[in-house]
């Protein structure tokens, strides 16, 4: 199974994606470069956390004007599962590939630091593997995590069951207190209609080995790697683009 | 051509940095200020003599890459159209 991890310019957690599906998960695994316009046969596609383009005008909103986003957006509408992790979510949601936005942190604090999420849905393929209500303790790394979205686009999300991860504390209970960044509904995490992209602000591939302080992360691509393997994949259930 | 674009947070949404300013201002004694929104100014050097192009190239930028319209609204001014001496008479 073949990881293809997409490099923007100031992207910084690129490696440490690789790192973790390559090394830890022994699957194959391939930098792709923004510019290219292709993405070389993978099965799975990572756009990692870090700073494209120095987080100028928004963060993501250059990013999502690059070659491979054409690429990218190919393969998510024929069913590839599709993660963006940190500044990979935010540039899923400038992108239109998921709904909502990002505003700078309630508190305007860049917050760097362990949290919990919770599993709230397990039929994305990067929480196949998870027990339902799961909770994960994960870091975070960011400055503009505080997702928003109009009423009405929140209800249809919720209807929709998109809301994949909430900020919980370590219980598993949704208090205000745990949301680090004022996001609604403390969403740490959003899948799109076809449940096969799926965006969240904590950093899974910083939480994939003991040294590194957690091995919560490690399901998430395990998840993935499962869900391929199975053919679980909704709704297209190929993901060979 | 000069188009100038204000990008600002639609009312709806909240806006940390506009109240943490607020707030400063508030602790500097200007109680006076009810609120403060922060947004993004934009001067765009058009190839175009008409303010009608200026205009319609200003708004398709805008739409397309200065504002994000889930969370953003923007406002655009053209040079010598309107209020030319909005600024300059300052």
């Amino acid at each position: 199974m073949k990881f293809a991890v997409v490099v923007f310019p100031g992207s910084n957690c690129d490696h440490d994606a690789y790192h973790a599906a390559k090394d830890v998960l022994g699957q194959d695994a391939e930098f792709v470069w923004h510019k290219d316009a292709e993405l070389r046969g993978a099965d799975v596609v990572i756009l990692p956390g870090g700073f494209s383009h120095g987080d100028y005008l928004r963060t993501g909103a250059i990013a999502r004007f690059s070659p491979v986003m054409n690429a990218v957006r190919a393969f998510a509408a024929a069913g590839g599962p599709v993660l963006g992790i940190c500044n990979g979510f935010q540039i899923l949601l400038e992108a239109g590939m998921l709904p909502g936005a990002m505003l700078r942190n309630r508190e305007l604090k860049f917050r760097c630091e362990h949290v919990h999420i919770r599993v709230e849905q397990i039929d994305t393929p990067f929480t196949f593997a998870c027990r339902p209500q799961q909770v994960l303790r994960i870091p975070i790394a960011h400055g503009e995590g505080n997702y928003f979205i109009t009423p009405d686009d929140l209800h249809r999300l919720e209807t929709n069951r998109q809301v994949i991860f909430r900020y919980t504390d370590a219980a598993g209970s949704p208090a205000d207190e745990a949301n680090p960044n004022g996001s609604l509904g403390s969403i740490a995490g959003i899948c799109n209609e076809g449940r096969n992209v799926l965006g969240l602000m904590p950093h899974p591939e910083r939480a994939c080995e003991a040294v590194l302080g957690s091995t919560d992360g490690l399901v998430i691509f395990e998840s993935v790697v499962a869900a391929l393997a199975a053919g679980a994949l909704s709704p297209a259930g190929s993901a060979q683009g | 051509m000069r188009a100038r674009v204000f990008v600002t947070l639609k009312p709806s949404v909240f806006d940390p940095q506009g109240k943490t300013i607020a707030d400063a201002l508030h602790t500097l004694g200007y109680a006076g200020v009810n609120d403060v929104r922060q947004g993004k100014y934009f001067e765009l050097e058009l190839a175009t003599g008409s303010s009608d192009q200026a205009r319609a190239m200003a708004s398709e930028v805008a739409d397309k890459l200065l504002a994000n319209p889930v969370i953003e609204s923007y406002r655009i001014e053209i040079d010598g159209a309107s209020q030319p001496h909005d600024i300059l008479k300052k």
